[in-house]
């Protein structure tokens, strides 16, 4: 190979396309080092802490693609301080002074400034596509800066973000001259958008395929929208309700048939089982529902769109289904690969909601179930273990039971022999969340038989170190290990502390590490930072005092060729 | 060896105690606390010491920050018969060091979770705020996680003290758990209420936005090395402000003072351990640095001003206090 001129061998990279494999590809030798690294076009950086972005640009000037992971993935549930970090701003200044040709940026977890949207917009004349995920620290004035400068935008998409709301007018920052929008997605946005605005902007770009409103938009609204876009492939609907007596009603009725191409629907947030009925003309071509966010959708109601939906291949909802609705879901989506079920009043008592019943239903039906997320109130061994019979294929298995610790109420034993035949039947599982009671022995299995499990959440779980040990000797291919609330501490921490180089992350909050145990694991691996995350009890005397025997409440540890940031709170110490 | 005592804890699972004090110890000398420690069934299992030591830290910072949040009535009915379970369970057996009760750190856990929500209702805090600062995650807090369980526990001031009469409802509300987002939560909360105004759902959510952030600043005692931080935004006026300083250092307190009447308190609401804070007259003074750097005495100035402007606070003994050292500010 190392007799083919450069380009010969940049032709041959262009096929290597995984990361992984460019990764490796890069290492063999130096020539084929700078020319894979001048020829990528796409990086990824799963912990932005990880690696400075200047390096990232110095190394691949050519990229028209990034993606930039922030916070863990427990921020999800509040677990990590509003302030801890993973700012974008960097980020795109790097990629601003060095990597102009810019393209698409993708955020998940960080935070995003208006600044640093403005810049965004600024920088990069062919910049195509931003999509930012659960990100926040921006308002719709940030929106209003890309709008206004991304000349040729072909998508934006926003999704579960915490946006502030400075107006509508955003959405009017459009230039006329920008029609080339496929993809707008602005359902996380909380305020009002302006209609008339959305309406032109819908009529003008005859390549849109993608559009999720939010639920500030009405049905009227809605109807205008529907009337000049009947090309979309993928819809969020808004709010979607409206008094069934009103002329609106009646035109949204007579809205969807047309749709031919239509196969994702989500949003639905105030929908009534009425309104609902407007979809039905469609249902028989959608691979993709989200009726998620629609509470006052029944488990009747859902049952009477679900017969309809044979072709769906990813179904989110509520757990008002309940074990008779995923009955019809079993009978009817034989093409089902994802099913997410999430708990619709986790406050209320009495509800509807699912049990095994459900779950055994749909993995009996669905063979081509692979990848599930399912909140229930009770799980049992023998229900587990059916599962990973009847559904061999799983990559993605979460399952949380909504009272922690909760045994298998058939026969009060702990969950471990359910959860060791899912990891024992599903060689290509990548990632696992676990809940109810554990012992030990599930990470037995686990570590022994989850070979390819890449990300494994664990609650409330285990009795001793082995548990965690277990794992971090087991799987050979973790990448991110996030606990809280276990009996883990010092001697599991500190077993195996190698194996952190190997891993994007681990987290753990709740459990018994101590200052001493982190103090020897940060000593030991001088390429990991070892965060300790202490909110409450800290002055700069208490910081002195403090004994190595202190219980960390928090501890995220990461490896990194950055050293330690310098861009971390006050609460945040970085051993 | 002493036993820190932190104020009165109503007595509250007769069959667990048995006489003892439940309560949790200070995170210092834990070595020889545990010592001291009830165990049931039989000393030397392994398992027993580590849930007592993890009793230990989040006992402390259930009490230290003053943004406790009200405890909803209802609990998780599961977790409470477990605990009992638990408990009976290991009476009866006898196992050496062995797990054959089959209670688990889980049950355990949340055992003490139980005792730490009974306990701090038997306090009686109102705050109602959830804030995002506090790190106790296993700590009895009872975090709410949301506006609607937060006004759901609000006109349930009781004091309940037993499990049993905790009525069946959904999983007790730990931080961060169950593990869905935010906006989930308060879905079905959103949907009940009006479904005219999609700013409701906004509200809520700038109402958690905004707890979420929290105002700490540090605060010192004379006489505790150990310093603390108190939110201001979960205090809304100088008398929860005072409230919550003498929550934070009670223990230390009573730990220097070795005072033997706490254990017995049974009102803690009423007596202040660090009494006459704010209007000087008892033994302490509260003083706070504000954002040029002079001190103030505590309460001079409109509550909100002094949120805007405190950076620090500090309990200095009113013996020490020096006119010189302070200005005084003008209304």
């Amino acid at each position: 190979m190392t007799y083919f001129p450069e380009e010969v061998v940049e032709h041959i990279f262009d096929f290597v396309g995984s990361h992984r494999d460019r990764n490796t590809v890069s290492t063999v030798c130096k020539a084929w080092y700078q020319v894979e690294r001048l020829s990528r076009r796409t990086v990824f950086v799963g912990n932005c802490y990880a690696i400075r972005p200047e390096r990232v640009m110095a190394r691949f000037p050519g990229i028209k693609s990034l993606s930039v992971k922030g916070k863990p993935h427990f921020a999800d549930f509040n677990l990590v301080p509003y302030d801890w970090g993973g700012f974008a701003l960097p980020w795109i200044e790097a990629a601003a002074r060095r990597c102009p040709g810019l393209e698409e940026l993708r955020l998940k977890r960080m935070v995003v400034t208006d600044d640093g949207l403005e810049l965004l917009a600024r920088s990069f004349p062919n910049f195509k596509s931003l999509v930012l995920i659960s990100c926040e620290g921006f308002s719709t004035d940030g929106l209003a800066a890309i709008a206004t400068y991304c000349r040729g935008l072909r998508e934006l998409d926003l999704q579960e973000n915490e946006v502030e709301d400075h107006g509508c007018q955003w959405l009017s920052f459009f230039p006329d001259s920008c029609t080339s929008l496929v993809s707008l997605n602005f359902g996380c946005l909380k305020g009002e958008v302006n209609g008339g605005a959305l309406e032109r902007l819908v009529a003008r770009c005859p390549n849109l395929r993608s559009l999720k409103l939010n639920r500030a938009v009405s049905v009227e609204s809605l109807n205008k929208i529907l009337a000049r876009a009947s090309h979309l492939v993928d819809l969020g609907t808004g709010s979607f309700a409206v008094d069934h007596r009103t002329d609106a009603y009646h035109t949204l009725m007579n809205s969807f048939p047309k749709f031919k191409s239509l196969r994702n629907l989500s949003g639905f947030w105030d929908a009534s089982p009425c309104c609902l009925r407007a979809v039905y003309p469609v249902c028989t071509n959608l691979t993709v529902l989200n009726l998620s966010y629609a509470p006052a959708i029944q488990g009747d109601d859902l049952i009477k769109i679900i017969c309809l939906c044979f072709k769906l291949q990813k179904l989110w909802v509520l757990d008002s289904i309940g074990d008779k609705g995923l009955a019809v879901v079993a009978s009817t989506c034989k093409e089902l690969q994802e099913l997410r079920v999430f708990p619709c009043d986790i406050y209320g008592a009495g509800t509807t909601s699912v049990t095994e019943e459900g779950l055994l239903a749909v993995s009996s039906g669905c063979p081509k179930l692979n990848s599930l997320l399912y909140f229930c109130y009770q799980m049992t061994n023998a229900a587990l273990i059916t599962v990973a019979k009847n559904c061999p294929h799983f990559t993605r298995f979460r399952l949380c039971i909504l009272d922690p610790g909760k045994p298998d109420p058939v026969t009060n034993q702990p969950l471990d022999e359910g959860f060791g035949a899912i990891v024992r039947s599903c060689k290509n599982l990548r990632r696992l969340s676990l809940s109810g009671l554990l012992t030990d022995q599930v990470f037995l299995y686990i570590g022994m038989y989850a070979e390819h499990l890449e990300m494994l959440s664990i609650a409330f779980a285990g009795d001793s170190d082995k548990g965690m040990i277990y794992v971090l000797n087991g799987c050979k291919n973790l990448r991110k290990l996030e606990i809280r609330d276990c009996p883990f501490g010092d001697i599991a921490l500190l077993k195996n502390v190698a194996k952190y180089e190997t891993m994007r992350s681990l987290w753990m909050s709740s459990c018994d590490i101590t200052l001493g145990g982190c103090k020897a694991l940060a000593a030991k691996m001088p390429r990991l930072n070892v965060e300790i995350i202490n909110e409450n009890e800290e002055t700069d005397e208490f910081e002195e005092n403090l004994s190595d025997l202190h219980k960390l409440e928090k501890i995220y540890v990461y490896r990194t060729v950055a050293g330690p940031r310098n861009d971390a709170p006050d609460f945040v110490w970085t051993l | 060896m002493e036993e820190e005592f932190r104020g009165g804890r109503p007595q509250l699972f007769d069959f667990i105690t048995n006489g003892r004090d439940w309560s949790d110890k200070g995170g210092y000398g834990a070595a020889e606390e545990k010592n001291l420690e009830l165990r049931l069934g039989l000393p030397g299992g392994e398992d027993w010491s580590a849930v007592q030591e993890k009793r230990e830290h989040p006992a402390e910072s259930a009490v230290s920050p003053g943004h406790i949040a009200k405890i909803p009535k209802s609990t998780n009915l599961s977790a409470s018969s477990g605990a009992k379970r638990g408990c009976s369970d290991a009476v009866e057996s006898k196992p050496e060091g062995t797990l054959a009760d089959k209670t688990t750190f889980q049950q355990r856990h949340l055992q003490q979770q139980q005792l730490g929500f009974l306990q701090l209702q038997a306090k009686g805090k109102e705050s109602l705020h959830r804030t995002s600062g506090s790190a106790g995650l296993q700590s009895p807090e009872g975090k709410v996680c949301g506006p609607h369980a937060a006004h759901a526990s609000s006109t349930k001031n009781t004091t309940a003290t037993h499990s049993t009469s905790q009525s069946r409802a959904a999983a007790a509300p730990v931080v961060g758990w169950p593990p869905i987002r935010s906006f989930r939560k308060n879905l079905a909360g959103t949907a009940k209420a009006s479904a005219e105004s999609p700013n409701r759902r906004s509200d809520a959510e700038k109402k958690l936005e905004n707890d979420r952030k929290g105002l700490f600043v540090k605060i010192n005692m004379d006489g505790i090395p150990i310093g603390r931080k108190v939110d201001l935004k979960a205090c809304d006026s100088y008398e929860k402000l005072s409230l919550a300083v003498d929550e934070l250092f009670r223990g230390l307190l009573m730990a220097a003072q070795m005072d033997p009447l706490a254990a017995t308190t049974q009102s803690t609401k009423e007596t202040h351990v660090i009494p006459g804070l704010l209007d000087r007259s008892g033994e302490y003074t509260l003083v706070y640095e504000d954002d040029e750097g002079d001190k103030m005495l505590v309460g001079d100035v409109p509550w909100d001003m002094f949120v805007s402007t405190a950076k620090r606070l500090r309990v200095l003994k009113s013996s020490d206090l020096c006119a010189s050292s302070l200005s005084v500010a003008s209304l």
